[in-house]
């Protein structure tokens, strides 16, 4: 009824999210990829079942600078555990954490306030807790996830990509993509099957 | 010539894949060379619609102790510490003895997960994932009874630095803070490798799903993993970062729990060789204990072919290393107590092997240090009911090591004025059992729901996934090596 009266997006023909070529060796989809990258192509991806060794260099990524970020986040946890311990056990401020706080300087068997090397310990396991933390979170944020949802799904033979085939997703907003020659340069990569995936 | 039939022989329906034959190495997944029937073998435990009769049964032991420690544990909480068999001098016994084996039972999974990996020992991918699962029901076991033994269990919320009513802080140079904040950072950061080595495996079982629940379930977990090699590039990353961290975790932890005992004065707790001691045979009883597990799972789930005999020769392999890390361990302490000339340290030691406990030693020198040495054997190394039993014998003596250590130096320390005796009540033997029924409980749960393998793991370390596999080696043009190597030299 309402379909008469207004065009809705249902009527159009969806969008494309892109197309998928399904590989099934990972000597097969390092050379695809290879030529994938070497042909210009942006928005693009593999997706496997594991890591494939030497794929990153094939598909020509970068780095990531996950590492940088969480040694400092370790730095940032033996900082916390310093000022934490030298707070609680070796001063008498009150300061604002949240509720007003106030140290309390221990007196223990005659050793000095400030004792550094006692405090050693919970300095190195919160170093390591923050980094672990930050290592778990950012690597999943930088990821994008988790993304429930993603148009990749809607695809039948995609749902192997977890088991044992190999995948290269060329999306369409790629400015390189236009349907029939990607799906022409995807098909002389000789895959298993090209298909086309909607958004 | 294959690599995959040159070292195996079928024996008493185990394939034997221990030998080492120069020039190849020998498989770690046998009887596959596909990567669907990976996934097949593994997914299908936590798929099938029956479960076997043997879960049922086990899963029901586990929640009958459970249960048993839910009493025991209520009935302390109302009673009151008393109804432990603690007395003056030995005021620390079932429950400490209890938390040190339980964690020392955990640094094998991240022995194995971490310090494995960094190693490149392909082999760990047939157990890291259950090995890592016990880490984790160990130390929860473990952080139990910490929590109950402080007497007022609603009062143990100041073991953390939160601001209080009293304006009181923890003593931050006691290690039993440090404990606090070594087991809590352990417990956490082995669940986040855990579940990061998870998440690939769950969109692999949320992909096979065939029920609603199952696809909601695995679906939310798995975070929307797609198998994206960006992603891969960062989670392999972050999972060598997550195995650097915990390599010194691991040593930290049963570091600082020794640290509980050596910071001490008391004859025999005040040694140096405590730290490195208590990590050496913390992975000494962990292993025991994976194998104790390994076998049983390996037999109920049909997995002989990726947890295969050369695994487990492997751990008995670390099982003999660490058993004489321990041993030397011993000789050295009983050592230093003669020639350091204390006399309270020396009578600590003598004690400790004739006193009234003498039979906790001699069963702990037994099951530790004679046991171990049977694996020297390679007859022994492969027979699965021989060394099942021995994992059980190791565990035994494990748990009356840090009993021993505890309970004789306590009982008779300085002043024999104030020496006792300890004997367990049965809310100490029944909270002790019972916390095997938690570890059970959780355990056969996590086999019956979430894949025991570590699937996409286990696919890496084929041969197959190599992107030479079937290569010659030779004048291939479009091999991509070789590619890279004209680029050189260009």
């Amino acid at each position: 009824m309402s379909e008469t009266t207004k065009p809705s997006k249902a009527d159009s023909t969806p969008r494309s999210y892109g197309l998928i070529a399904e590989f099934e060796t990972p000597a097969q989809i390092m050379k695809a990829a290879e030529r994938v990258r070497d042909s210009g192509y942006k928005w693009w991806d593999c997706c496997t079942p594991f890591p494939v060794h030497g794929l990153d260099k094939a598909m020509g990524i970068r780095q990531t600078i996950l590492p940088i970020i969480v040694f400092f986040m370790g730095m940032a946890g033996t900082f916390t555990a310093f000022v934490l311990q030298s707070f609680t056990n070796a001063s008498d401020w009150t300061v604002w954490a949240g509720v007003w706080v106030t140290g309390y300087p221990f007196l223990i068997s005659g050793k000095p306030f400030m004792s550094l090397p006692a405090f050693i310990p919970v300095m190195f396991e919160l170093t390591i807790l923050f980094a672990a933390l930050s290592t778990f979170g950012l690597m999943f944020a930088f990821n994008g996830l988790p993304q429930l949802y993603h148009p990749l799904f809607r695809n039948k033979r995609f749902r192997r990509a977890t088991d044992d085939r190999f995948f290269i997703v060329i999306e369409a907003r790629d400015p390189h993509y236009f349907k029939a020659r990607t799906r022409a340069f995807l098909e002389s990569l000789d895959p298993i099957a090209v298909e086309e995936v909607e958004d | 010539m294959t690599t995959m039939n040159v070292n195996t022989e079928v024996r008493s329906g185990e394939t034997d894949n221990t030998q080492d034959v120069p020039g190849s190495r020998a498989p770690l997944v046998l009887n596959m060379d596909k990567f669907n029937q990976v996934t097949q073998q593994v997914c299908q435990v936590a798929e099938a619609r029956r479960t076997p009769m043997a879960w049922y049964i086990t899963f029901a032991i586990g929640l009958g102790l459970l249960s048993l420690l839910g009493f025991c544990i209520v009935y302390l909480i109302v009673t009151g510490v008393g109804v432990w068999g603690l007395n003056n001098p030995v005021m620390w016994a079932y429950d400490i003895t209890n938390f040190v084996f339980w964690v020392g039972i955990g640094h094998a999974g991240t022995l194995i997960s971490a310090i494995l990996f960094l190693f490149r020992q392909k082999w760990r991918t047939g157990i890291n994932r259950f090995a890592e699962a016990m880490t984790i029901f160990a130390v929860m076991c473990a952080g139990i009874f910490p929590g109950i033994h402080v007497g007022r269990v609603w009062v143990v919320y100041w073991l953390f630095p939160l601001p209080n009513q009293m304006e009181m802080w923890p003593q931050f140079r006691s290690p039993l803070l440090w404990d606090v904040f070594a087991v809590g950072t352990y417990f956490t950061v082995s669940l986040l490798f855990w579940f990061t080595g998870l998440v690939p495996d769950l969109a692999t079982m949320r992909d096979r799903a065939k029920g609603k629940i199952q696809q909601i379930a695995y679906g939310a977990f798995a975070l929307g993993w797609r198998g994206s090699n960006r992603h891969w590039h960062r989670y392999e990353r972050a999972y060598l970062l997550l195995a650097a961290l915990s390599t010194p975790l691991v040593l930290s932890v049963h570091s600082v729990v020794s640290f509980d005992f050596a910071t001490s004065q008391l004859p025999g707790w005040h040694t140096t060789i405590f730290p490195p001691y208590f990590v050496a045979g913390a992975i000494f009883s962990g292993f025991a204990m994976v194998v104790t597990l390994a076998i049983p799972a390996r037999e109920m789930f049909g997995l002989k072919n990726l947890i295969t005999l050369r695994h487990l020769d492997n751990m008995n392999k670390v099982i003999l290393l660490t058993g004489c890390m321990v041993g030397y361990a011993y000789a050295m302490e009983f050592f230093i107590a003669w020639y350091s000339g204390a006399i309270y340290e020396k009578f600590a030691f003598i004690n400790r092997a004739f006193g009234q406990y003498w039979w906790a030693y001699f069963l702990m020198v037994s099951c530790n240090v004679i046991t171990p040495q049977l694996f020297w054997f390679k007859a022994i190394r492969t027979s699965i009911p021989i060394m099942f039993a021995l994992s059980l014998l190791v565990n035994v003596g494990m748990w009356f090591e840090r009993f021993v250590i505890i309970v004789t130096s306590l009982a008779n320390d300085f002043l024999p004025s104030s020496w006792d005796v300890f004997s367990p009540t049965w809310v100490d033997i029944g909270t002790f059992f019972g916390s095997f029924g938690l570890f059970l409980t959780m355990f056969m749960l996590f086999c019956r729901f979430l894949p025991m393998i570590a699937i996409a793991e286990v696919k890496a370390v084929m041969p197959e996934a190599d992107p030479h596999f079937g290569d010659d080696h030779q004048g291939d043009d479009s091999d991509h090596g070789h590619a890279d190597a004209k680029e050189a030299h260009a």
